[in-house]
Protein backbone atom coordinates (compact mmCIF):
# COMPACT_ATOMS: atom_id res chain seq x y z
CA UNK A 1 0.00 0.00 0.00
CA UNK A 2 2.72 2.46 1.09
CA UNK A 3 4.82 1.48 -1.90
CA UNK A 4 1.90 2.11 -4.28
CA UNK A 5 1.25 5.55 -2.79
CA UNK A 6 4.95 6.37 -2.94
CA UNK A 7 5.32 5.32 -6.57
CA UNK A 8 2.14 7.16 -7.64
CA UNK A 9 3.25 10.34 -5.85
CA UNK A 10 6.86 10.11 -7.03
CA UNK A 11 5.83 9.67 -10.66
CA UNK A 12 3.12 12.33 -10.22
CA UNK A 13 5.63 14.80 -8.77
CA UNK A 14 8.04 14.32 -11.68
CA UNK A 15 5.23 14.46 -14.26
CA UNK A 16 3.72 17.62 -12.76
CA UNK A 17 7.19 19.13 -12.58
CA UNK A 18 7.71 18.39 -16.27
CA UNK A 19 4.27 19.84 -17.03
CA UNK A 20 5.51 23.20 -15.73
CA UNK A 21 7.65 23.44 -18.88
CA UNK A 22 5.07 21.86 -21.12
CA UNK A 23 2.05 24.14 -20.61
CA UNK A 24 1.78 27.52 -22.33
CA UNK A 25 0.15 29.57 -19.58
CA UNK A 26 1.67 31.13 -16.49
CA UNK A 27 -1.37 30.13 -14.40
CA UNK A 28 -1.15 26.50 -15.50
CA UNK A 29 2.61 26.44 -14.94
CA UNK A 30 2.15 27.77 -11.40
CA UNK A 31 -0.48 25.22 -10.50
CA UNK A 32 1.45 22.37 -12.13
CA UNK A 33 4.35 23.31 -9.86
CA UNK A 34 1.92 23.34 -6.90
CA UNK A 35 0.69 19.86 -7.84
CA UNK A 36 4.30 18.67 -7.91
CA UNK A 37 4.91 20.06 -4.40
CA UNK A 38 1.70 18.46 -3.09
CA UNK A 39 2.84 15.05 -4.38
CA UNK A 40 6.15 15.57 -2.56
CA UNK A 41 4.19 16.50 0.59
CA UNK A 42 2.38 13.15 0.49
CA UNK A 43 5.74 11.39 0.23
CA UNK A 44 6.96 13.35 3.27
CA UNK A 45 3.80 12.23 5.11
CA UNK A 46 4.77 8.64 4.29
CA UNK A 47 7.98 9.18 6.30
CA UNK A 48 5.78 9.78 9.38
CA UNK A 49 6.78 13.45 9.36
CA UNK A 50 3.16 14.57 9.79
CA UNK A 51 3.92 18.16 10.76
CA UNK A 52 6.41 18.75 7.95
CA UNK A 53 4.13 17.14 5.36
CA UNK A 54 1.05 19.19 6.28
CA UNK A 55 3.22 22.31 6.56
CA UNK A 56 4.48 21.78 3.00
CA UNK A 57 0.85 21.59 1.80
CA UNK A 58 -0.05 24.77 3.71
CA UNK A 59 2.97 26.85 2.76
CA UNK A 60 3.16 25.75 -0.87
CA UNK A 61 -0.50 26.59 -1.60
CA UNK A 62 -0.09 30.09 -0.11
CA UNK A 63 3.26 30.57 -1.81
CA UNK A 64 2.09 29.44 -5.23
CA UNK A 65 -1.07 31.57 -5.15
CA UNK A 66 0.93 34.65 -4.16
CA UNK A 67 3.51 33.74 -6.80
CA UNK A 68 0.76 33.46 -9.42
CA UNK A 69 -0.26 37.02 -8.58
CA UNK A 70 3.23 38.41 -9.12
CA UNK A 71 4.24 36.25 -12.07
CA UNK A 72 1.07 37.07 -13.98
CA UNK A 73 1.57 40.73 -13.15
CA UNK A 74 4.88 40.58 -15.05
CA UNK A 75 4.01 37.96 -17.67
CA UNK A 76 0.42 38.61 -18.59
CA UNK A 77 -1.19 35.94 -20.76
CA UNK A 78 -4.91 35.96 -20.05
CA UNK A 79 -5.99 32.33 -19.84
CA UNK A 80 -3.58 31.29 -22.60
CA UNK A 81 -4.64 33.96 -25.09
CA UNK A 82 -1.01 34.91 -25.56
CA UNK A 83 0.87 31.61 -25.32
CA UNK A 84 4.20 31.73 -23.56
CA UNK A 85 7.02 29.32 -22.96
CA UNK A 86 8.75 28.50 -19.70
CA UNK A 87 11.69 27.00 -21.59
CA UNK A 88 14.82 29.02 -22.33
CA UNK A 89 18.13 27.74 -23.68
CA UNK A 90 16.45 24.48 -24.67
CA UNK A 91 19.51 22.33 -25.41
CA UNK A 92 21.64 23.55 -22.53
CA UNK A 93 18.91 23.14 -19.93
CA UNK A 94 18.03 19.69 -21.25
CA UNK A 95 21.67 18.62 -20.99
CA UNK A 96 21.98 20.02 -17.45
CA UNK A 97 18.72 18.39 -16.33
CA UNK A 98 19.55 14.95 -17.78
CA UNK A 99 23.10 15.16 -16.44
CA UNK A 100 21.95 16.09 -12.93
CA UNK A 101 19.37 13.32 -12.95
CA UNK A 102 21.95 10.74 -14.06
CA UNK A 103 24.52 11.81 -11.44
CA UNK A 104 21.95 11.75 -8.62
CA UNK A 105 20.44 8.43 -9.74
CA UNK A 106 23.91 6.89 -10.07
CA UNK A 107 24.72 8.17 -6.57
CA UNK A 108 21.57 6.58 -5.14
CA UNK A 109 22.29 3.25 -6.79
CA UNK A 110 26.07 3.08 -6.30
CA UNK A 111 26.46 4.34 -2.70
CA UNK A 112 26.70 1.60 -0.11
CA UNK A 113 23.90 2.72 2.22
CA UNK A 114 24.29 1.82 5.92
CA UNK A 115 21.65 -0.46 7.42
CA UNK A 116 19.36 1.01 10.09
CA UNK A 117 20.53 0.66 13.68
CA UNK A 118 17.73 0.81 16.26
CA UNK A 119 14.09 1.81 15.73
CA UNK A 120 12.78 5.11 14.35
CA UNK A 121 12.21 7.72 17.09
CA UNK A 122 8.72 8.36 18.47
CA UNK A 123 8.55 11.95 17.25
CA UNK A 124 10.61 12.22 14.06
CA UNK A 125 9.78 15.90 13.52
CA UNK A 126 11.06 16.87 16.97
CA UNK A 127 14.17 14.71 16.49
CA UNK A 128 14.81 16.32 13.12
CA UNK A 129 14.41 19.79 14.62
CA UNK A 130 16.81 19.00 17.45
CA UNK A 131 19.34 17.45 15.13
CA UNK A 132 19.22 20.53 12.92
CA UNK A 133 19.13 23.23 15.57
CA UNK A 134 19.64 21.67 19.00
CA UNK A 135 23.05 23.12 19.80
CA UNK A 136 22.67 26.12 17.49
CA UNK A 137 19.42 27.56 18.83
CA UNK A 138 21.02 30.87 19.85
CA UNK A 139 22.58 31.33 16.41
CA UNK A 140 19.28 30.48 14.73
CA UNK A 141 17.33 32.93 16.87
CA UNK A 142 19.80 35.76 16.30
CA UNK A 143 19.77 34.95 12.60
CA UNK A 144 15.97 34.98 12.54
CA UNK A 145 15.86 38.35 14.24
CA UNK A 146 18.48 39.77 11.85
CA UNK A 147 16.53 38.47 8.84
CA UNK A 148 13.30 39.95 10.12
CA UNK A 149 14.96 43.31 10.82
CA UNK A 150 16.41 43.25 7.30
CA UNK A 151 12.98 42.64 5.80
CA UNK A 152 11.38 45.47 7.75
CA UNK A 153 14.28 47.83 6.93
CA UNK A 154 14.07 46.95 3.23
CA UNK A 155 10.35 47.66 3.13
CA UNK A 156 10.84 50.95 4.99
CA UNK A 157 13.65 52.05 2.64
CA UNK A 158 11.66 51.01 -0.44
CA UNK A 159 8.60 52.98 0.68
CA UNK A 160 7.79 55.74 -1.73
CA UNK A 161 5.93 57.73 0.90
CA UNK A 162 7.31 58.11 4.39
CA UNK A 163 5.81 59.56 7.55
CA UNK A 164 6.71 63.14 6.50
CA UNK A 165 4.55 62.70 3.41
CA UNK A 166 1.72 61.41 5.53
CA UNK A 167 1.86 63.65 8.58
CA UNK A 168 3.49 66.81 7.16
CA UNK A 169 6.99 68.29 7.61
CA UNK A 170 6.43 68.91 11.31
CA UNK A 171 4.62 65.59 11.78
CA UNK A 172 1.77 67.62 13.21
CA UNK A 173 -1.07 66.58 10.89
CA UNK A 174 -3.77 64.84 12.86
CA UNK A 175 -5.04 62.55 10.07
CA UNK A 176 -2.46 61.25 7.56
CA UNK A 177 -2.75 62.43 3.96
CA UNK A 178 -2.98 59.18 2.01
CA UNK A 179 -3.76 58.67 -1.70
CA UNK A 180 -6.24 55.96 -0.71
CA UNK A 181 -8.32 56.92 2.27
CA UNK A 182 -9.91 54.50 4.69
CA UNK A 183 -8.86 52.06 7.35
CA UNK A 184 -8.03 52.81 10.93
CA UNK A 185 -9.20 56.17 12.26
CA UNK A 186 -10.14 57.79 8.94
CA UNK B 1 -11.09 11.03 25.53
CA UNK B 2 -11.44 11.64 21.78
CA UNK B 3 -11.05 8.38 19.88
CA UNK B 4 -10.43 7.48 16.28
CA UNK B 5 -13.63 6.39 14.51
CA UNK B 6 -13.55 3.55 11.95
CA UNK B 7 -12.94 4.36 8.31
CA UNK B 8 -16.59 3.97 7.24
CA UNK B 9 -17.46 7.16 9.15
CA UNK B 10 -15.84 9.35 6.46
CA UNK B 11 -19.12 9.58 4.46
CA UNK B 12 -21.00 10.17 7.73
CA UNK B 13 -18.81 13.22 8.43
CA UNK B 14 -19.51 14.44 4.90
CA UNK B 15 -23.26 13.91 5.34
CA UNK B 16 -23.33 15.79 8.67
CA UNK B 17 -21.38 18.66 7.08
CA UNK B 18 -23.76 18.74 4.12
CA UNK B 19 -26.84 18.66 6.37
CA UNK B 20 -25.55 21.56 8.49
CA UNK B 21 -24.58 23.55 5.40
CA UNK B 22 -28.01 22.90 3.90
CA UNK B 23 -29.57 24.14 7.10
CA UNK B 24 -27.43 27.28 6.93
CA UNK B 25 -28.51 27.88 3.33
CA UNK B 26 -32.17 27.43 4.28
CA UNK B 27 -31.73 29.80 7.22
CA UNK B 28 -30.08 32.34 4.96
CA UNK B 29 -32.98 31.99 2.49
CA UNK B 30 -35.45 32.54 5.30
CA UNK B 31 -33.58 35.55 6.69
CA UNK B 32 -33.28 37.14 3.25
CA UNK B 33 -36.85 36.38 2.22
CA UNK B 34 -38.02 39.83 3.23
CA UNK B 35 -35.33 41.62 1.22
CA UNK B 36 -34.19 39.62 -1.79
CA UNK B 37 -36.51 38.08 -4.32
CA UNK B 38 -36.06 35.16 -6.68
CA UNK B 39 -34.01 33.03 -4.28
CA UNK B 40 -35.68 29.63 -4.07
CA UNK B 41 -35.16 27.07 -1.33
CA UNK B 42 -31.68 25.51 -1.35
CA UNK B 43 -33.03 22.19 -2.66
CA UNK B 44 -34.94 23.74 -5.55
CA UNK B 45 -32.00 26.02 -6.38
CA UNK B 46 -29.60 23.05 -6.38
CA UNK B 47 -31.92 21.08 -8.66
CA UNK B 48 -32.22 24.05 -11.02
CA UNK B 49 -28.45 24.45 -11.24
CA UNK B 50 -27.95 20.70 -11.74
CA UNK B 51 -30.07 20.64 -14.91
CA UNK B 52 -28.91 24.03 -16.17
CA UNK B 53 -26.72 23.90 -19.23
CA UNK B 54 -23.13 25.01 -18.72
CA UNK B 55 -22.27 28.25 -20.48
CA UNK B 56 -18.73 29.09 -21.42
CA UNK B 57 -16.75 32.19 -22.25
CA UNK B 58 -14.31 33.01 -25.04
CA UNK B 59 -10.88 31.40 -24.50
CA UNK B 60 -11.70 30.19 -21.01
CA UNK B 61 -9.08 28.02 -19.32
CA UNK B 62 -11.57 25.18 -18.80
CA UNK B 63 -9.32 22.90 -16.74
CA UNK B 64 -8.45 25.51 -14.13
CA UNK B 65 -11.95 27.00 -14.20
CA UNK B 66 -13.60 23.65 -13.37
CA UNK B 67 -10.97 22.85 -10.75
CA UNK B 68 -11.65 26.01 -8.73
CA UNK B 69 -15.22 25.49 -7.42
CA UNK B 70 -14.53 21.78 -6.88
CA UNK B 71 -11.44 22.61 -4.82
CA UNK B 72 -13.52 24.76 -2.44
CA UNK B 73 -15.94 21.87 -1.78
CA UNK B 74 -13.16 19.31 -1.38
CA UNK B 75 -11.22 21.59 0.98
CA UNK B 76 -14.21 22.06 3.30
CA UNK B 77 -14.87 18.31 3.38
CA UNK B 78 -11.23 17.45 4.09
CA UNK B 79 -11.07 20.14 6.77
CA UNK B 80 -13.88 18.59 8.87
CA UNK B 81 -12.13 15.20 8.94
CA UNK B 82 -10.15 16.36 11.99
CA UNK B 83 -13.15 17.95 13.76
CA UNK B 84 -14.42 15.62 16.48
CA UNK B 85 -18.14 14.91 16.86
CA UNK B 86 -18.56 14.26 20.57
CA UNK B 87 -16.17 11.42 21.43
CA UNK B 88 -15.31 10.36 17.88
CA UNK B 89 -13.15 11.89 15.22
CA UNK B 90 -12.76 10.56 11.69
CA UNK B 91 -9.03 11.29 11.61
CA UNK B 92 -7.23 11.68 14.92
CA UNK B 93 -4.25 13.40 13.31
CA UNK B 94 -1.36 14.49 15.56
CA UNK B 95 -1.30 17.78 13.60
CA UNK B 96 -5.05 18.31 13.21
CA UNK B 97 -4.88 22.07 13.84
CA UNK B 98 -2.31 22.54 11.06
CA UNK B 99 -4.34 20.27 8.77
CA UNK B 100 -7.43 22.44 9.23
CA UNK B 101 -5.37 25.54 8.46
CA UNK B 102 -3.89 23.94 5.32
CA UNK B 103 -7.30 22.90 3.99
CA UNK B 104 -8.68 26.35 4.65
CA UNK B 105 -5.87 27.85 2.54
CA UNK B 106 -6.96 25.62 -0.38
CA UNK B 107 -9.88 28.05 -0.75
CA UNK B 108 -7.35 30.72 -1.80
CA UNK B 109 -6.27 28.61 -4.74
CA UNK B 110 -9.85 27.55 -5.51
CA UNK B 111 -11.24 31.08 -5.65
CA UNK B 112 -8.34 32.47 -7.61
CA UNK B 113 -8.65 29.62 -10.15
CA UNK B 114 -12.40 30.22 -10.43
CA UNK B 115 -11.85 33.90 -11.06
CA UNK B 116 -8.98 33.38 -13.49
CA UNK B 117 -10.33 30.48 -15.53
CA UNK B 118 -13.35 32.27 -16.98
CA UNK B 119 -11.15 34.81 -18.80
CA UNK B 120 -13.54 37.48 -17.61
CA UNK B 121 -12.61 40.74 -15.93
CA UNK B 122 -15.25 40.36 -13.19
CA UNK B 123 -13.97 37.02 -12.04
CA UNK B 124 -10.34 38.07 -12.31
CA UNK B 125 -10.81 41.20 -10.19
CA UNK B 126 -12.82 39.18 -7.67
CA UNK B 127 -10.10 36.55 -7.43
CA UNK B 128 -7.50 39.20 -6.66
CA UNK B 129 -9.89 40.81 -4.16
CA UNK B 130 -10.10 37.52 -2.31
CA UNK B 131 -6.32 37.15 -2.21
CA UNK B 132 -5.92 40.68 -0.82
CA UNK B 133 -8.48 39.84 1.82
CA UNK B 134 -6.83 36.49 2.47
CA UNK B 135 -3.46 38.12 3.13
CA UNK B 136 -5.26 40.33 5.67
CA UNK B 137 -7.18 37.70 7.63
CA UNK B 138 -4.72 34.81 7.43
CA UNK B 139 -2.10 35.99 9.92
CA UNK B 140 -4.55 36.85 12.75
CA UNK B 141 -6.23 33.51 11.97
CA UNK B 142 -2.92 31.65 12.23
CA UNK B 143 -2.06 33.38 15.49
CA UNK B 144 -5.51 32.49 16.86
CA UNK B 145 -4.88 28.82 16.02
CA UNK B 146 -1.34 29.09 17.44
CA UNK B 147 -2.79 30.45 20.68
CA UNK B 148 -5.17 27.49 20.89
CA UNK B 149 -2.34 25.00 20.27
CA UNK B 150 -0.19 26.84 22.82
CA UNK B 151 -2.91 26.65 25.48
CA UNK B 152 -3.35 22.93 24.85
CA UNK B 153 0.36 22.17 24.37
CA UNK B 154 -0.54 20.06 21.35
CA UNK B 155 -1.60 20.27 17.73
CA UNK B 156 -3.93 17.27 18.13
CA UNK B 157 -7.55 18.43 18.16
CA UNK B 158 -8.41 15.76 20.75
CA UNK B 159 -5.80 17.19 23.14
CA UNK B 160 -7.18 20.69 22.56
CA UNK B 161 -10.63 19.50 23.66
CA UNK B 162 -9.15 17.67 26.67
CA UNK B 163 -7.29 20.83 27.74
CA UNK B 164 -10.63 22.64 28.04
CA UNK B 165 -12.13 20.24 30.58
CA UNK B 166 -11.68 22.87 33.30
CA UNK B 167 -12.17 26.13 31.46
CA UNK B 168 -13.21 26.72 27.85
CA UNK B 169 -10.63 28.52 25.75
CA UNK B 170 -13.20 31.13 24.71
CA UNK B 171 -13.16 32.42 28.32
CA UNK B 172 -9.44 33.19 28.55
CA UNK B 173 -8.73 33.61 24.82
CA UNK B 174 -11.57 35.91 23.76
CA UNK B 175 -9.40 37.93 21.36
CA UNK B 176 -8.27 34.77 19.57
CA UNK B 177 -11.91 33.66 19.34
CA UNK B 178 -12.97 36.96 17.77
CA UNK B 179 -10.04 36.82 15.33
CA UNK B 180 -11.03 33.26 14.47
CA UNK B 181 -14.63 34.25 13.77
CA UNK B 182 -13.46 37.15 11.57
CA UNK B 183 -11.30 34.73 9.61
CA UNK B 184 -14.20 32.26 9.40
CA UNK B 185 -16.29 34.95 7.72
CA UNK B 186 -13.32 35.85 5.51
CA UNK B 187 -12.54 32.33 4.27
CA UNK B 188 -16.18 31.83 3.19
CA UNK B 189 -16.15 35.40 1.74
CA UNK B 190 -19.23 35.91 3.84
CA UNK B 191 -20.88 38.85 5.56
CA UNK B 192 -18.74 41.98 5.69
CA UNK B 193 -16.02 40.21 3.68
CA UNK B 194 -18.10 39.38 0.60
CA UNK B 195 -16.32 41.90 -1.64
CA UNK B 196 -15.11 39.05 -3.93
CA UNK B 197 -18.73 38.07 -4.62
CA UNK B 198 -20.32 41.51 -4.68
CA UNK B 199 -22.94 42.91 -7.03
CA UNK B 200 -20.53 45.69 -8.10
CA UNK B 201 -18.61 42.95 -9.95
CA UNK B 202 -21.78 41.33 -11.35
CA UNK B 203 -21.42 38.56 -8.78
CA UNK B 204 -17.61 38.46 -8.59
CA UNK B 205 -15.89 35.06 -8.74
CA UNK B 206 -19.13 33.37 -9.72
CA UNK B 207 -20.07 35.91 -12.40
CA UNK B 208 -19.52 33.59 -15.36
CA UNK B 209 -20.34 30.30 -13.62
CA UNK B 210 -23.38 28.28 -14.53
CA UNK B 211 -24.83 24.84 -13.94
CA UNK B 212 -22.85 22.40 -11.81
CA UNK B 213 -19.92 24.81 -11.35
CA UNK B 214 -22.17 27.51 -9.92
CA UNK B 215 -23.74 24.93 -7.63
CA UNK B 216 -20.31 23.75 -6.45
CA UNK B 217 -19.14 27.28 -5.68
CA UNK B 218 -22.29 28.25 -3.78
CA UNK B 219 -22.35 24.94 -1.91
CA UNK B 220 -18.62 25.23 -1.24
CA UNK B 221 -19.17 28.63 0.35
CA UNK B 222 -21.73 27.20 2.78
CA UNK B 223 -19.59 24.10 3.38
CA UNK B 224 -16.57 26.26 4.23
CA UNK B 225 -18.63 28.45 6.56
CA UNK B 226 -19.95 25.30 8.24
CA UNK B 227 -16.49 23.75 8.52
CA UNK B 228 -15.16 26.94 10.12
CA UNK B 229 -18.08 27.00 12.58
CA UNK B 230 -17.53 23.31 13.35
CA UNK B 231 -13.83 23.80 14.12
CA UNK B 232 -14.61 26.68 16.49
CA UNK B 233 -16.34 24.15 18.78
CA UNK B 234 -13.31 21.93 19.64
CA UNK B 235 -10.95 24.92 19.46
CA UNK B 236 -12.74 27.36 21.74
CA UNK B 237 -16.08 26.00 23.02
CA UNK B 238 -15.02 22.84 24.85
CA UNK B 239 -15.92 20.33 22.13
CA UNK B 240 -18.69 17.98 23.24
CA UNK B 241 -18.63 19.08 26.90
CA UNK B 242 -22.00 19.96 28.41
CA UNK B 243 -24.67 18.76 30.84
CA UNK B 244 -27.49 16.23 30.22
CA UNK B 245 -27.18 15.80 26.46
CA UNK B 246 -24.73 13.29 24.93
CA UNK B 247 -21.40 14.69 23.72
CA UNK B 248 -22.11 14.31 19.99
CA UNK B 249 -25.34 16.26 20.36
CA UNK B 250 -23.55 19.05 22.22
CA UNK B 251 -21.02 19.25 19.38
CA UNK B 252 -23.87 19.62 16.88
CA UNK B 253 -25.76 22.16 19.01
CA UNK B 254 -22.69 24.34 19.48
CA UNK B 255 -21.78 24.12 15.78
CA UNK B 256 -25.33 25.08 14.83
CA UNK B 257 -25.20 28.02 17.26
CA UNK B 258 -21.92 29.39 15.83
CA UNK B 259 -23.19 28.80 12.29
CA UNK B 260 -26.44 30.64 13.01
CA UNK B 261 -24.47 33.59 14.37
CA UNK B 262 -22.28 33.71 11.24
CA UNK B 263 -25.28 33.45 8.89
CA UNK B 264 -27.20 36.08 10.86
CA UNK B 265 -24.23 38.49 10.79
CA UNK B 266 -24.27 38.58 6.99
CA UNK B 267 -27.04 41.16 6.58
CA UNK B 268 -26.23 43.06 9.77
CA UNK B 269 -22.86 44.42 8.63
CA UNK B 270 -21.99 46.39 5.50
CA UNK B 271 -19.35 45.03 3.11
CA UNK B 272 -15.85 46.14 4.13
CA UNK B 273 -13.48 47.15 1.36
CA UNK B 274 -10.36 44.96 1.18
CA UNK B 275 -7.91 47.86 1.63
CA UNK B 276 -9.72 49.10 4.73
CA UNK B 277 -9.88 45.60 6.16
CA UNK B 278 -6.19 45.05 5.40
CA UNK B 279 -5.22 48.12 7.43
CA UNK B 280 -7.59 47.19 10.27
CA UNK B 281 -6.30 43.66 10.26
CA UNK B 282 -2.61 44.56 10.33
CA UNK B 283 -2.83 47.54 12.66
CA UNK B 284 -5.44 46.31 15.14
CA UNK B 285 -6.20 42.61 14.82
CA UNK B 286 -2.63 41.32 14.39
CA UNK B 287 -1.12 43.09 17.45
CA UNK B 288 -4.20 42.10 19.47
CA UNK B 289 -3.78 38.42 18.61
CA UNK B 290 -0.04 38.64 19.30
CA UNK B 291 -0.75 40.06 22.76
CA UNK B 292 -3.29 37.30 23.32
CA UNK B 293 -0.68 34.70 22.35
CA UNK B 294 1.83 36.33 24.72
CA UNK B 295 -0.69 36.26 27.57
CA UNK B 296 -1.49 32.60 26.99
CA UNK B 297 2.22 31.76 26.73
CA UNK B 298 2.88 33.39 30.10
CA UNK B 299 -0.05 31.54 31.71
CA UNK B 300 1.18 28.25 30.25
CA UNK B 301 4.73 28.93 31.53
CA UNK B 302 3.82 29.83 35.12
CA UNK B 303 1.08 27.30 35.81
Amino acid sequence: MQLVVFVVCAVGAVAAGAAVFWVDSMARATFALLASFLFVAVDVLLLDLAYLGVLIILMMIMEMVVMAVFMIMYMMNPAGLMPMSMVHNRRGSLAIAVGTFLVLAAGILLIHWPTRRGAPPAEPTRQLGEALMGSKMLVMMVLGLALFATMVATVVLAQHRGRYHRYGDELDRRAPDDPIRGGVGR
Amino acid sequence: MIEQAPLWTVPVAGAVLLALAGGAAALRGGLAAGRASGAGTPGAEAARLLVQQRRSTVAADRLLWRLGPAAVCVAATLAVLVVPLGRWTVWDSPVGVVWFNAMEVVVWAGLWLTGWGANSVWGLVAGYRFLAQGLAYELPHMFALTTVALGAGSLRVGDVVAAQSGLWFVVWMPVAFVAYLVAALGMAFWGPFDAPAQADLAGGVGAELSGVDALLLRAGRYLMLTAAAAFAVPAFLGGGAGPLLPAWLWSLVKTAAVLTLLVWLRDRLPTVRMDRFTELSWVVLLPATLLQALLVAIVVLVR
